[in-house]
């Protein structure tokens, strides 16, 4: 029964313009949800969160740094599964995501080293260190622009969504065996300190905070995804009947 | 089994006839590594230092910037449609292109390595491990290298593009590749450091070709 039911999205979402109809609903409300979201975790956890006994206010970069840096290794695993369908399935939403979902998640990678970059400063000393988590984010982000740069070459944005797919899904494979092959370097970076499962090491007060400004990043994620996936999908189907009604009429 | 063996003699044919292809390389690779005693410092224990990390990145960057034709003079001769097309699995031919090059190229910088370890003061007991350190290693490099370059054999520009595919997913074979010459400087143990660097190529070897082959299909919109 539930399989039925994804089986049918599957299929729905796979249509570019149910797709196109779809979004049209949902981000008039995704769009104020995700920035609510995100302020407050983003405000409470720099203005109203406890400092740290140790490393004082400093520590409050770890409400943009750790959303950043889990939204962006998401953004690849995602890519990674939407070039699989891509290129096994060939559907056309799938080449759409791989393309939408690259650009924010190179951001956030980048956001990511920076925010780390500056943290490092004040907690060990040093802006950068070839640590395990480090180096393999800078891997991530080097991962990002090649599938970017791939896409951008080739002319047929199918055949380059595809490339690109095949590229994401060797990457994701490679962002594993990175992450493990650089923690024998000996690390510098703290462990995670939280944990979905089992008890989480860090204080509530900063946990919830946290919490909220990571889905609020996720959610801001999926706002610019969609929103990149309707461009797309509008310029790919610019010759179908329903797009050119949708120009000439001016609705949405 | 038979495709194989006529796709793999064809290939060393061809390349044994292009010497420049295979001769290039190994130029690159000597002449890359005598760069860093002009550039960082002639003193042998320095350069015994960096030594692990020179001879690999040398070894690396060979191994890519040879690859950036492998598929094009196929693909313009019309070889690599009618290669995609046959009835046989396309992963066949491919894997055996992929073998006849690294026969021919990787395979010649594993046996020069350990002169250009003893010039860059290694010492001498660390020459076998540098040698089977690239002997797993190269044809991981190949292999990997190989996706990149089927993912832009359409493409008129490749050099630059190929380096920003590839080059992040080298880094692991890199990593334990160095690391093993390294830990054989320092007198560790490099068995375990090895066995990671044959389970990298064991893993590139049986999914890499597959990732080759579909790489092609979808640069010749197949």
């Amino acid at each position: 029964m539930v399989w039925q039911t994804i089986k049918r999205w599957y299929h729905m979402l796979g249509s570019p313009r149910y797709f196109y109809t779809f979004s049209s609903a949902l981000l008039p409300w995704l769009t104020p949800i995700a920035l609510l979201v995100f302020t407050v975790g983003i405000v409470w956890g720099l203005a109203f969160a406890p400092s740290d006994y140790q490393q004082g206010n400093s520590y409050r970069i770890i409400f943009i740094h750790v959303p950043a840096s889990s939204g962006a290794l998401m953004g690849y695993m995602a890519m990674g599964v939407a070039g699989l369908v891509a290129v096994v399935w060939r559907m056309k939403m799938a080449e759409v995501m791989m393309k939408a979902i690259a650009p924010f998640g190179a951001a956030l990678a980048a956001i990511s080293l920076a925010t780390g970059a500056l943290w490092g400063k004040p907690t060990w000393g040093t802006y950068w260190q070839w640590d395990a988590r480090m180096t393999s984010m800078l891997i991530l982000l080097f991962m990002y622009v090649g599938v970017i740069a791939l896409q951008n070459v080739i002319r047929d944005p199918r055949q380059a969504a595809r490339a690109a797919g095949l590229l994401a899904m060797v990457g994701v494979i490679n962002v594993i065996i990175v992450k493990y092959s650089v923690e024998w370097v000996q690390t510098l970076h703290q462990g995670s300190t939280l944990k979905l499962v089992g008890e989480s090491t860090i204080n509530p007060a900063m946990k919830y905070p946290l919490l909220i400004s990571m889905l609020g990043t996720w959610l801001l994620y999926a706002v610019n995804v969609l929103v990149r996936a309707r461009t797309e999908v509008v310029w790919r189907e610019r010759r179908s009947k329903w797009v050119r009604k949708l120009v000439k009429g001016g609705g949405q | 089994m038979s495709v194989f063996r006529a796709a793999l003699s064809r290939e060393l044919l061809v390349l044994w006839r292009s010497p420049a292809e295979i001769i290039n390389p190994l130029f690159f690779f000597v002449m890359v590594i005598s760069l860093f005693p002009l550039a960082i410092s002639p003193k042998p224990e320095l350069l015994a230092l960096v030594a692990p990390g020179v001879l690999w990145v040398a070894a690396l960057l060979a191994v890519m910037l040879s690859l950036d034709g492998l598929f094009r003079r196929d693909q313009e001769s019309g070889v690599l449609e009618l290669l995609l097309t046959a009835p046989v699995m396309a992963v066949v031919p491919v894997s055996a292109k992929l073998l006849a090059h690294w026969l021919l190229t990787g395979l010649p910088l594993v046996l020069i390595s350990p002169v250009l370890a003893h010039m860059l003061q290694l010492p001498d007991a660390v020459l076998g491990t540098v040698m089977l350190s690239l002997l797993l290693g190269t044809p991981a490099l190949t292999i990997i290298g190989a996706i990149g370059a089927a993912l832009t054999v359409g493409l008129n520009r490749g050099g630059i593009l190929l380096a920003v595919l590839v080059l992040p997913l080298y880094i692991p074979v890199l990593i334990f590749g160095a690391g093993a010459v390294s830990a054989a400087v320092d007198g560790g143990a490099v068995n375990g450091i090895l066995a990671i660097l044959g389970a990298l190529l064991a893993l590139t070897v049986s999914l890499g070709p597959l990732a080759v082959a579909a790489g092609l299909k979808i640069s010749s919109g197949n």
